[in-house]
């Protein structure tokens, strides 16, 4: 029962940044550029939350922390949420009438043709994160879903790749990506490291990379 | 929605009592002077004016000082801008330009001219000779504007310091302030900004140095008290707060292009054919609008300059 509530607290907090962004819509206080901010905004939790997905094993092997295992799901199919809704406000909104130039944006700016195959590589990811696929792929579930990792490189780079100039704030996540990839491969070289054990092996029946 | 009806009553009562448009016949009696004057010029036919996208959908006076399409709310044009010396997001600079101290100014003229000097801004620009232009500003990033703008134009300030023959380019320099400006007290860009025309360009009638908009003075985040607007150019060109203009014989280094080469050019006309390296341009949204727009070449005032790039490689002088 508490668990219940506290998956919902999850999704609802994870959907916070929605509501706030159609509040601001609401409201017309959305930046002069409406449909810009919308991308952005989507986009940049749709990378967030990624990185919260990837984080979750990590921090669950280093500091056993086990309860957190159970949202790691939520956290990723929010994540791919946000993703969709931020290819739709471009693919939509933003080329609105001009929707030719699509094929060619993906083909031609590299920080597209990125943020597109992040994108790509998360739908296979969402649908087979039931029980039942879970069930059905077996070991191969565990390989398909290392399809992560790609997605939040090119979420990264895609990032990056988009600013003019000031690369602050895209380099602030990459050094996060970089932090849980270098967590992972400190735990796989030194399992000493690795807090809780038991909690991992247990966990790994939901199959963790 | 209450609210949001009382505001656009608001913005309607604002644009029409805009006092700056007492200086509108002024304005029109220069414009009928150039269009005389561009009968007599070669590719500035009537023909060519007529092809022009821009002629048909956005009415201008006939030297394209002052265009009627809707103008983009003074709220909007002074709260979303680049001037990364207050930082580098779009709101940054209306929210930390508030320690700028815009007054008193003074503008060095340096190089080659007969009389350089130091000269205070408002006799460098003499208030009763400013005009009001009202121009299609076009961000490089795909994004433009309607502003009117008060002003001189830069040929009448430079004609002043009696530029010597030796002088090809037009030099500027942003004022360094870190204490400031906040956004140079970080190396994004090469401080302080600088910028440069060719001095046919800089001798051009729309050329304009400016030191208000919206009939008020320029907001320090829209590059108070002084500041270029070149409105073929993308937005960048515009340097702000200026306090140094040097005529010489070479080109000039301008900041976005030592920035990245590949991506911001000398020249920087506006130009749909011509993509930059990561985005298009072929398109622009209108600030206000929910669709995007065909981008215009030299940003619709290709009558008045393109004989400037006759036989220039556009895709190459970018």
């Amino acid at each position: 029962m508490r668990r219940r509530a506290l998956h919902a607290a999850v999704i609802a907090a994870g959907l916070l940044p929605l509501a706030w962004l159609a509040l601001r819509a609401w409201r017309g206080e959305l930046e002069a550029e409406p449909i810009k901010d919308v991308t952005h905004q989507t986009g940049i939790w749709a990378l967030r939350l990624l990185l919260a997905t990837l984080a979750v094993t990590p921090l669950r092997s280093l500091f056993g922390l086990a309860a957190l295992a159970p949202y790691r799901r939520t956290l990723g199919l929010l994540a791919f949420s946000y993703a969709t809704l931020h290819l739709l406000t471009y693919a939509l909104l933003d080329l609105w009438g001009a929707w030719d130039t699509l094929v060619e944006d993906v083909l031609k700016r590299p920080y597209i043709t990125v943020g597109f195959a992040a994108f790509l590589c998360l739908v296979p990811l969402a649908i087979t994160s039931t029980r039942a696929w879970i069930r059905r792929l077996g070991k191969r579930w565990v390989q398909l879903h290392r399809l992560v990792y790609v997605a939040a490189v090119a979420g990264c780079l895609h990032f990056l790749w988009l600013v003019k100039k000031d690369v602050r704030e895209p380099l602030i996540y990459s050094g996060i990506l970089a932090a849980l990839f270098a967590a992972r491969l400190l735990l796989r070289l030194r399992p000493g490291f690795a807090a809780a054990t038991k909690a991992r092996k247990s966990a790994s029946l939901s199959a963790s990379p | 929605m209450l609210i949001r009806r009382n505001r656009f009553l608001e913005s309607d009562e604002r644009e029409v009592t805009d006092p700056a448009f007492y200086l509108h016949r002024r304005e029109l009696m220069i414009g009928a002077g150039l269009a005389a004057g561009a009968v007599l010029l070669p590719g500035c036919s009537r023909a060519e004016e007529a092809s022009q996208p821009g002629a048909a959908r956005g009415v201008s006076s006939p030297g394209g000082f002052r265009t009627d399409e809707e103008q983009t709310p003074f709220e909007k044009a002074s709260s979303y801008n680049n001037f990364y010396e207050f930082g580098s997001d779009k709101e940054d600079p209306k929210n930390d330009s508030g320690a700028f101290v815009p007054k008193p100014w003074s503008v060095a003229i340096e190089g080659e001219v007969a009389k350089p000097g130091s000269v205070a801004l408002e006799d460098l620009v003499q208030p009763r000779a400013e005009q009001e232009r009202i121009y299609r500003m076009r961000c490089v990033e795909a994004w433009s504007m309607v502003i009117p703008w008060r002003g001189v134009p830069l040929a009448e300030v430079l004609a002043r310091f009696e530029p010597t023959s030796r002088a090809r380019y037009v030099a500027f320099t942003t004022v360094l302030r870190p204490e400031q400006m906040p956004g140079q007290r970080r190396d994004v860009l090469d401080w302080p900004y600088v910028e440069g025309l060719r001095i046919d360009e800089a001798m051009h009638p729309l050329t304009l140095l400016a030191t208000g908009m919206y009939g008020r003075d320029l907001p320090n985040q829209n590059g108070a008290p002084l500041r270029l607007v070149v409105p073929w150019k993308y937005g960048f060109k515009g340097i702000k707060s200026i306090v140094k203009i040097r005529l010489q014989e070479t080109p000039p280094a301008t900041t976005w292009n030592q920035a990245a080469p590949r991506e911001y050019g000398f020249y920087a006309n506006v130009n749909p054919e011509v993509d930059h390296p990561r985005w298009t341009q072929k398109r622009e949204r209108r600030i206000g609008d929910f669709s995007k727009r065909k981008t215009l070449m030299f940003n619709g005032y290709g009558d008045q300059v393109a004989a400037l790039y006759s036989g220039m490689d556009l895709a190459v002088n970018f």
